[in-house]
């Protein structure tokens, strides 16, 4: 079973967000961010792992981004994923359609190992948020879809998936080949072993340039939501704050 | 005419329905409503008392259940007969589901989780969320049908007169628009529904250092009559199930008081306990993120803290 997990680099900070002067980007100068991948993702990425390991066959992440992806691509590597392909961008934001649409292509190439049967994403990007490219992917290659995964077994060429309502789960079969948008939960994503990380380092990742369309869903700014600039109320430290919090619970009736 | 697609579950509305009935009519007086299902007509009256004019049923013999395809089929129905300026839908899976479903079939641009919409000619501006609504981004939508879902509770509902008439549709399907449905349904959701509505929490994080740490926070949260809340370093280290998690790829919740021990109040943690009425964080860190979102804190080791918080609050119900 060959399997292609679609995963985004995304800025990560330490506390609050700070955007460029112009308030059209996230300032990732700052000496306390980061970058990662959504939770989604590194689920997405352990369920292709443990496929492989129970079906034979290959992963490759795919990710559309700048060439620091290559990051991001790595430590999948490194926790199993077989290969890399980056769709490298000039760091402007594509909107999900054209995201959607260039991934998709990468999709229909195939890898060396034959055609893709199963394509994992996240429900939704970490910092877009757009709910969408997973579906429209599956629009493109003509490929049945589902979103919101949180339970995944496969048995001879169909996807048994369950997703959460309220107190119960749902039941959906799926045929391969087939797109499957997963949520943070579905499995416990392992962590990269020293080995894997070594490894990683010598797996193939392949970069590709993106042509970016104009987007559809035009990004024009970003603020920070309004509430929360408190600074808390030091009621003490150790044991000694311990009468103080007893006063706030019969103050707020919970006792 | 805006047209609304409202989620239901066998006839059980989903309660972000009527807040999305209530942000569209705040748009626009002509608001169609489109239910799925036979079902559907189960959730009417609901409607009727929040304002709704014509309700749309689409029915269809192989309609059994929800089929996330064949609702979108229902949708692009609609959107040729009556031709709205825009298709809402309220921000729950389904509805992103369905509307994503749409979009494709038009390829056109969807806007997902709006807190604001404003449909325009030729274009519209939206407001919507990012980072789990940590931030927020204004973006101008390049159709001239505007597809859009609502953040859940951005707004709230109000009931509201109308005369309500309903329209029901044979919606034609073929096989493959029902081949991804719902087959059946079993034990325990993932979602964390207790959490959800739990007027306390007790959340730990890394700094409860491993799965019998949570005990005490359990004896706490049993006392206030809580549930246990959690990080993703928990539930990624396997402390606690996922249906716990508190966050932006976990459960958002607003309870009476959140009380956060051994978390740093990450952004994404944040995002889902943000519109909590009163927040205690306890960490070993004054400087800890957490410190800017909460109300009260106590700095020191949770180890030894909430045993004392226990005793003590277990005597002051006495
Ligand atoms: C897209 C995305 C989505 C995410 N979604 C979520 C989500 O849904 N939920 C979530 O929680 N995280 C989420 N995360 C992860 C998040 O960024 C943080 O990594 C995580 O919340 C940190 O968990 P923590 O506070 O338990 O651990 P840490 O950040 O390591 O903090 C531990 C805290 O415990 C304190 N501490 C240590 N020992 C003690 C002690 N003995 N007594 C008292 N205090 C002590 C420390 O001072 C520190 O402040 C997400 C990340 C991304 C990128
Ligand atoms: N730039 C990207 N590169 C790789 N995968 C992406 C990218 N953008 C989105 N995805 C995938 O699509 C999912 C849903 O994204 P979205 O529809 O934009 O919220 C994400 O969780 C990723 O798995």
């Amino acid at each position: 079973m060959n399997i292609a997990v679609c995963a985004k680099r995304v800025p990560l900070s330490g506390g609050r967000w700070v955007l460029t002067p112009d308030g059209t980007e996230i300032d990732t100068s700052g000496a306390a961010m980061g970058f990662t991948v959504s939770p989604h993702e590194e689920c997405a990425a352990e369920a292709a792992v443990q496929l492989v390991e129970q079906f034979g066959g290959s992963s490759t992440v795919i990710s559309l981004g700048t060439s620091e992806a290559e990051e991001q691509v790595r430590g999948l590597l490194a926790v199993g994923v077989d290969r890399g392909v980056i769709v490298e961008t000039d760091g402007r934001e594509w909107d999900p359609q054209a995201t959607a649409a260039a991934l998709a292509d990468q999709v229909r190439i195939g890898t060396p190992d034959g055609a893709y049967d199963l394509v994992i994403l996240g429900t939704e990007a970490a910092d877009t948020a757009g709910y969408q490219v997973g579906i429209r992917m599956a629009h493109a290659l003509g490929w049945p879809v589902l979103t919101n995964v949180k339970g995944l077994s496969i048995t001879d060429g169909v996807a048994r998936c369950e997703r959460a309502v309220g107190s119960h789960r749902e039941v959906y079969e799926v045929t391969l080949p087939a797109v499957i948008t997963v949520k943070d939960g579905i499995n416990i994503p392992r962590y990269p072993s020293v080995p894997g990380r070594i490894k990683a380092r010598k797996k193939p990742v392949d970069v590709v340039p993106g042509e970016r369309p104009e987007p559809l869903l035009e990004k024009v700014r970003l603020e920070l939501a309004a509430e929360d600039q408190r600074s808390a109320e030091i009621l003490g430290t150790g044991v000694e704050a311990v009468p103080a919090l007893v006063e706030i619970f019969k103050n707020i009736g919970v006792i | 005419m805006l047209l609304v697609l409202l989620d239901h579950d066998r006839g059980v509305l989903d309660p972000t329905s009527l807040q999305a009935l209530t942000a569209a009519l705040a748009l626009d007086a002509d608001v169609d409503v489109l239910l799925v299902g036979a079902a559907g007509h189960h959730v009417v009256p609901e409607l009727a008392a929040y304002g709704a004019g014509t309700v749309h049923v689409a029915v269809a013999d192989s309609l059994t259940d929800y089929a996330p395809v064949a609702a979108a089929r229902a949708v692009l129905d609609l959107v040729d007969r009556l031709s709205p300026t825009a298709v809402l839908a309220t921000g729950t899976p389904r509805g992103n589901e369905v509307l994503a479903h749409v979009a494709a079939f038009l390829d056109l641009p969807m806007a997902a989780d709006c807190v604001s919409v404003t449909p325009g000619v030729g274009g519209h501006d939206v407001v919507r969320n990012r980072w789990g609504g940590n931030l927020l981004e204004t973006a101008r939508v390049h159709a001239d049908l505007l597809l859009a879902t609502f953040a859940p509770h951005a707004v709230r509902a109000e009931q509201a007169d109308g005369t309500t008439t309903v329209v029901e549709f044979a919606v034609p399907l073929s096989e493959a628009d029902t081949a991804v449905r719902v087959l059946d349904r079993v034990g325990e959701g993932a979602v964390g529904v207790g959490l959800a509505e739990a007027r306390v929490i007790v959340s730990g994080g890394r700094g409860v250092g491993g799965p019998e740490g949570f005990g005490v926070l359990e004896d706490l949260a049993e006392l206030l009559d809580g549930a246990i809340g959690c990080s993703r370093v928990v539930t990624s280290n396997g402390w606690r199930p996922h249906n716990e998690q508190v966050g932006q790829t976990g459960t958002k919740v607003a309870p009476d008081l959140y009380i956060a021990c051994g978390i740093s109040g990450a952004t994404q943690h944040i995002a889902g306990c943000r519109t909590s009425k009163t927040i205690i964080a306890i960490n070993t860190d004054k400087d800890a993120p957490i410190m800017g979102y909460a109300h009260y804190a106590v700095i020191g080791d949770l180890h030894t803290i909430l045993p004392a918080l226990v005793a003590a609050t277990r005597a002051a119900k006495e």
